[in-house]
């Protein structure tokens, strides 16, 4: 047999994950332990030994050729970054193994590793050298990143003041050119303009066409079709498919399972009952256009069409918000008089919330969308989910990260 | 191309030198990077990094030599408390450093591998160049105060490597436990207060009573700035069993910290 070799190849990988773990009030006191004895240092604390554990990645087994590119797709929470920080060694598998031929080149967000205090230039041998890259090896490729980068008059500049298109350029920069072998690429272009995700994309093929195995993770069917020839659809950490890419991406679509930036009804499935039905919900940028991803600087706007049957009722519309699981809170266009919630007549209505900028963190936010009449209420479920980014360098600790007024 | 096989580890986890090899330059990087950041926010780093000694010295020499009228072995106390700064000085603000280093690179830690030690032994590097800084300043004092060096000052870097294991396993300690106990934060300067103190920073270790030697010994800072003193001074030799009593004691300190950062390194990325 002279089939290729495997630059990756996984078997029965697996990940459990406590839960509530990744917060922010777990932390122990030390001063707790030195009163209790100091075995407990050694070992994690009891109460979190009886806290739920649940796998985030199970029973994965896949192998990806030396070269080829492979993508992974799934809904939000599926495991797709676990598996990414599983075979940078990021984070350990508890169960199961990984074989990789070759160094690992892994880009999981956008700037990973840079440090506002320093200079395009500096950043970029900080990064290299962080990759397990020699001084040499970064010299060697350093033109080609800050030309691909295109951020060439801005090199001796703190990377605090660049935009954040500028940062996802150069990291994406960093990352594509170095010498590795294998390239993992976690969801990271949404967040630069159309122009340069294109440029990205076409990195990608010329990289894969130049030999590097490539990992792929996007929300982005179209470009996981384009790029990939393999992919992987996953599913509550279970393998729910592995096929060829065409294949894979179908069945997905076809399961509906991606919950987009808008969801229009048909006139059966929509959600409704005698008063009123919903039409469609949506997101839209500032500039009222269909978007899933935003960054933390820009407005959401969040776009509900419903359709009532008669004139007179008392209706609310409303939304509730949530970040990764977590019921953020819930925004209505109630009237406190009650008298004034009769104002939808008869007719198809579109109401309009404005997230304002700077009020959302970074992350996965799901939408649930509420009409309540008289004194019943409809439901939409979670139905429309959408991205935000973070335009500043660090990560904002806390489910949201509001701009204040500070009087200094 | 040879496989690397990826899975639990389990048992006694040995240390991967191959791999630091590969790595050897991101020790430097992130050093630089520190030292970098230190002296860029801030202009008034370096002075700082002169100034604070000496100011220190000065106290010192007011309230232990002048007032308290302690022995000061025959050099002038400036130079007896500054001989002891040096390593002093390195090693409060390798644990200042260090105990934070994993938790203020928490981005770099959940997004990309590398071997996790580096980050707090980059930490301790960072601090040789306050180290430099205070060294050139007791050249210049040395010879303020028309103090010879003895030909015992080829035993520095000796002394030297001992203060930055020490410092090494301190910062191992305080940086793992940093990460799952947030309280270290608050500990750690109450450490560099008491350690001082239990050092023979601010006075002579010949004040300490011959029966409470072994004890004092136990702290590893004894036996390191006996021995800067010995070296840069000529002061008397340290007493052999009682430099061994301290050298074991960092041993002990660095291998109990090694192993237990090794053990909780494998979740960092899970709970940071
Ligand atoms: N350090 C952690 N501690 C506890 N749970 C975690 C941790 N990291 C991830 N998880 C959980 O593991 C599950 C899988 O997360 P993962 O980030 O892999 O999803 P994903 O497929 O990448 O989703 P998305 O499309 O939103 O990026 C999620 O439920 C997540 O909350
Ligand atoms: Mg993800």
């Amino acid at each position: 047999m002279t089939h290729k070799k495997s630059a990756i190849t996984i078997d029965d990988l697996g990940k459990r994950y406590l839960l509530g773990s990744g917060g922010g009030e777990r932390y122990r006191a030390l001063r707790d332990v030195i009163v209790n004895g100091i075995t407990g240092l050694f070992k994690r604390d009891r109460s979190q030994q009886e806290q739920k554990e649940f796998w985030a990645l199970r029973n994965v087994s896949l192998r990806v050729e030396e070269g080829k590119s492979f993508g992974v797709i799934g809904r939000n929470g599926a495991g797709k970054s676990t598996l990414l920080k599983l075979i940078s060694q990021i984070t350990e598998p508890t169960e199961g193994e990984i074989r990789l031929r070759g160094r690992v080149a892994s880009l999981l967000e956008v700037g990973t590793g840079f440090h506002p205090e320093l200079t395009g230039r500096e950043n970029i041998f900080m990064n290299g050298s962080i990759m397990g890259m020699t001084n040499a090896e970064i010299k060697r490729k350093f033109d080609e990143i800050v030309d691909f980068a295109e951020i060439a008059k801005f090199l001796d500049t703190p990377v605090k003041r660049y935009s954040s298109g500028m940062y996802v350029r150069l990291a994406f920069a960093v990352a594509a050119h170095l010498e590795t072998e294998i390239l993992l690429i976690d969801e990271v272009l949404a967040v630069g303009d159309a122009k340069f995700q294109k440029k990205c994309l076409s990195k990608m093929e010329n990289v894969s066409a130049s030999g590097k195995t490539i990992m792929f993770v996007s929300h982005n069917m179209a470009s996981v079709k384009n790029l990939c020839s393999k992919c992987i659809w996953l599913d509550s950490g279970r393998v729910k498919m592995i096929d060829d890419a065409d294949k894979v991406i179908d069945s997905y679509l076809l399961a509906g399972e991606e919950m987009g930036a808008q969801k229009v009804w048909n006139d059966q499935d929509a959600p409704q009952n005698s008063w009123v039905k919903m039409r469609s919900v949506r997101l839209l940028n500032e500039s009222e256009e269909p978007a899933a991803n935003f960054k933390t600087s820009e407005p959401v706007l969040i776009e509900l069409v419903f359709e009532v049957a008669d004139d007179g009722n008392r209706i609310v519309t409303g939304y509730h918000m949530f970040r990764r699981g977590t019921f953020l809170f819930s925004a209505s266009d109630q009237d406190h008089n009650e008298e004034k919630n009769i104002r939808y007549g008869k007719g198809v209505h579109k109401v309009v919330c404005v997230v304002p900028a700077n009020l959302l963190n970074y992350g996965e936010h799901n939408l649930e969308f509420v009409i309540g009449v008289n004194n019943a209420q409809i439901k939409t479920g979670e139905v429309l989910s959408f991205r935000v980014f973070n335009d500043y360098p660090t990560e904002w600790l806390g489910e949201v990260r509001p701009k204040l007024e500070w009087r200094i | 191309m040879k496989e690397r096989i990826i899975k639990r580890r389990k048992g006694f986890i040995s240390i991967d030198l191959k791999e630091l090899w590969v790595y050897r330059e991101l020790f430097w990087f992130l050093a630089w990077r520190d030292i970098l950041i230190r002296y860029k926010q801030a202009a008034i780093g370096i002075a700082w990094a002169v100034v604070q000694p000496l100011l220190t010295m000065v106290v010192f020499s007011v309230i232990f030599g002048g007032l308290a009228k302690l022995p000061s072995d025959g050099v002038p106390y400036p130079i007896l408390t500054f001989t002891a700064l040096l390593p002093w000085q390195f090693f409060a603000n390798s644990m200042r450093a260090s105990s934070q280093s994993l938790v203020g690179n928490s981005a770099i830690i959940t997004k990309i591998y590398f071997p996790r030690i580096i980050i707090p032994t980059s930490a301790v590097i960072s601090g040789v160049i306050d180290f430099a800084i205070s060294f050139v300043i007791l050249i210049g004092m040395m010879g303020w105060f028309r103090v010879m060096p003895t030909l015992n000052f080829l035993f520095l870097p000796l002394f030297i490597f001992l203060a930055f294991i020490a410092a090494l396993g301190v910062g191992l300690w305080l940086s793992a436990l940093n990460v799952e106990f947030r309280d270290v934060f608050y500990i750690v300067p109450f450490l560099i207060q008491a350690g001082q103190y239990f050092s023979p920073v601010a006075y002579s270790s010949s004040i300490i009573p011959a029966q409470w030697k072994f004890w004092y010994s136990l702290n590893p800072l004894v036996g390191v700035i006996d021995g800067f003193r010995w070296c840069i001074l000529g002061a008397p030799a340290p007493d052999w069993n009682n430099l061994m009593v301290s050298t074991l004691a960092m041993v002990a300190l660095f291998v109990s910290g090694l192993i237990y950062y090794k053990k909780m390194e494998r979740t960092f990325a899970d709970i940071i």
